[in-house]
């Protein structure tokens, strides 16, 4: 599947809920799927600080396909980087680097990406494409 | 005092969030605004509009009698002795810094400035830059596991190398009311000044200045129902006059050459600049509101909030309080085990319920107890017990969601 198909995927599964927090619920069963990052990678340097939540991020490129794993504080911000690491994950560093996640904002999870939220997700997103840019042939 | 006639008097109160009645506890953040406030800064543009202080024409003086008689509004209402004593700032911040700036150029290397463990950052930030400008020390007021400042070790700090003691009146993450008469008349027996935080006070207690005897006291037009971008910084006269001006400007001068300026009289001198006259005239709006209430009323609406709110969430397993004073205004720091403030801040909001979540701009408070932030909900007087009941039922709703 394409980050394109992945991410209108994500947009039908949000289409069934209605209900803010069914929602969230749903967001919150993600988060407990998402790849945990290995313990000797929960260093400092890739420890995101934002002054709600902080996230922990690596990333690795095998075969020219990018490999996420995080960690959050919180279980919400974990829900989200769920969401983002399956739409990039084993996608090529090129189209990773690319990538928008406008599919966050149809689902109307905008907010956890806005700069002022400062949980971490924005930096995190750009961590993302960072680490993509480099591993781009 | 009648809930329902003073919650009518604040539109916003109506609105839906998330289609949700909206259940607003931010009041530390800054509070809602009554029509009067609304409505006066809407006549001022409407109907008065000019620049003040400088102009022979009727809108002119119009505009500058309105924005005087605030300053006289607010003078009465802290008690001040002088109506210059009451300088316009942009907040609470601002007039900390104007302190740390202007009073700051009278010290020396050496000496010493006092702040307390549950400060603000901006009652931190700014003297430690003074620290750096001027090679003076910053000195801290422990504070014990309640929340309570241990005043016999601020005894201790005190010296004659003690120039300025700042500390607050009311911490805005814990609620507790410190003990500041106690504080003044120890700093002023060694000669030191004093300033007062009072960004949380006045729009819960009655406060006069003269009384308390401090020398500044500053605080935030937005979170005392006033518009944002208004404040005030109370000075002595005395200490005014002996402080060096802080920005340089019109308004603030007396005559201008390229050889030498003089420096206009109190309160011009502190006011450089066209200042926010609509925010003035609408702080005196919100003071007048002020006025029409009993604050012993007021605070016993509180407490009835906070004792309410403190019991209802006590039933609530895993739950701890940070900030358990004796003497405590309507603000509840809590963490409920194994919980995320964000995920339970973010969940509220869905409900319809606005709190504040993280670290409250007190950092150092949140590293002495160990936690990274807490959830706060903060009351004012249009709350209700109704609306506790609805935060109370959201929680036990959002808990078993966020716990495995
Ligand atoms: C105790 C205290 N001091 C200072 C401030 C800063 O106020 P302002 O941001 O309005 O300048 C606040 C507001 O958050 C506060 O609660």
């Amino acid at each position: 599947m394409s980050i394109k198909e992945k991410e209108q995927e994500i947009i039908d599964e949000f289409a069934l809920y209605d209900d803010w927090m069914d929602k969230y619920e749903y967001i919150i069963e993600l988060g407990k799927d998402l790849p945990l990052i290995e313990a000797q990678y929960k260093t400092k340097d890739r420890l995101i600080k934002g002054c709600q939540s902080q996230v922990w991020l690596h990333a690795d490129c095998k075969d020219n396909k990018m490999k996420f794993s995080a960690d959050s504080d919180a279980i919400i911000t974990k829900g989200i980087i769920a969401l983002l690491i399956r739409v990039v994950n084993d996608e090529s560093p090129a189209d990773v680097a690319t990538s928008e996640f406008k599919f966050i904002k149809e689902i109307g999870l905008q907010e956890h990406l806005s700069p002022t939220r400062s949980n971490g997700l924005v930096s995190m997103v750009k961590d993302m494409k960072l680490n993509a840019l480099k591993a781009v042939k | 005092m009648d809930i329902q006639s003073i919650r009518s008097q604040f539109p916003i109160l109506a609105e839906k969030i998330h289609g949700k009645p909206l259940v607003y506890f931010d009041n530390g953040a800054t509070t809602q605004k009554p029509l009067s406030v609304i409505q006066r800064i809407s006549d001022y543009y409407s109907k008065e509009n000019a620049n003040i202080h400088r102009g022979v024409h009727t809108l002119s003086q119009e505009a500058t009698t309105a924005y005087e008689n605030a300053r006289n509004t607010i003078q009465k209402h802290i008690g001040a002795k002088e109506n210059y004593e009451v300088l316009f700032t942009k907040g609470t911040t601002d007039g900390i810094n104007l302190v740390a700036f202007s009073f700051g150029e009278l010290l020396n290397a050496g000496d010493e400035i006092i702040i307390s463990a549950m400060e603000h950052h901006s009652n931190i930030v700014p003297w430690q830059m003074l620290c750096e400008r001027k090679g003076c020390k910053l000195r801290v007021i422990p504070m014990n596991e309640k929340g309570e400042l241990e005043l016999d070790q601020f005894d201790k700090l005190l010296s004659d190398k003690t120039k300025l003691v700042a500390v607050t009146h009311i911490s805005n993450s814990l609620g507790t009311v410190n003990d500041v008469k106690y504080i003044i008349e120890k700093a002023h027996a060694i000669g030191a000044k004093v300033l007062i935080d009072g960004a949380q006070s006045i729009q819960h207690i009655q406060v006069n200045v003269q009384e308390l005897d401090c020398d500044f006291y500053v605080f935030s037009g937005h979170k005392l129902f006033g518009p944002t971008g208004i404040g005030v910084l109370y000075g002595k006269e005395e200490i005014l006059n002996q402080m060096p001006p802080y920005q340089g400007g019109g308004d603030m001068i007396k005559e201008v050459t390229f050889e030498k300026t003089t420096y206009n009289v109190l309160p011009h001198k502190f006011e450089a600049g066209t200042p926010n006259i609509a925010g003035g005239i609408g702080l005196g709006a919100a003071f007048e509101f002020l006025n029409s209430l009993d604050m012993k009323e007021v605070l016993k609406h509180e407490q009835e909030l906070l004792d309410y709110a403190t019991a209802e969430l006590t039933k609530i397993e895993g739950i701890k309080f940070y900030g358990e004073a004796k003497e405590k205004t309507s603000v509840i720091s809590f963490l409920i085990d194994g919980l995320h403030p964000y995920d339970v801040g973010t969940l509220l909001d869905k409900m319809g319920i606005a709190v504040r979540t993280g670290h409250h701009c007190t950092q150092p408070i949140m590293d002495q107890f160990c936690i990274p932030g807490t959830i706060r909900a903060s009351f004012a007087l249009y709350n209700t017990k109704e609306e506790i009941d609805v935060f109370i039922a959201a929680l036990n709703r959002i808990i078993p969601m966020l716990k495995d």
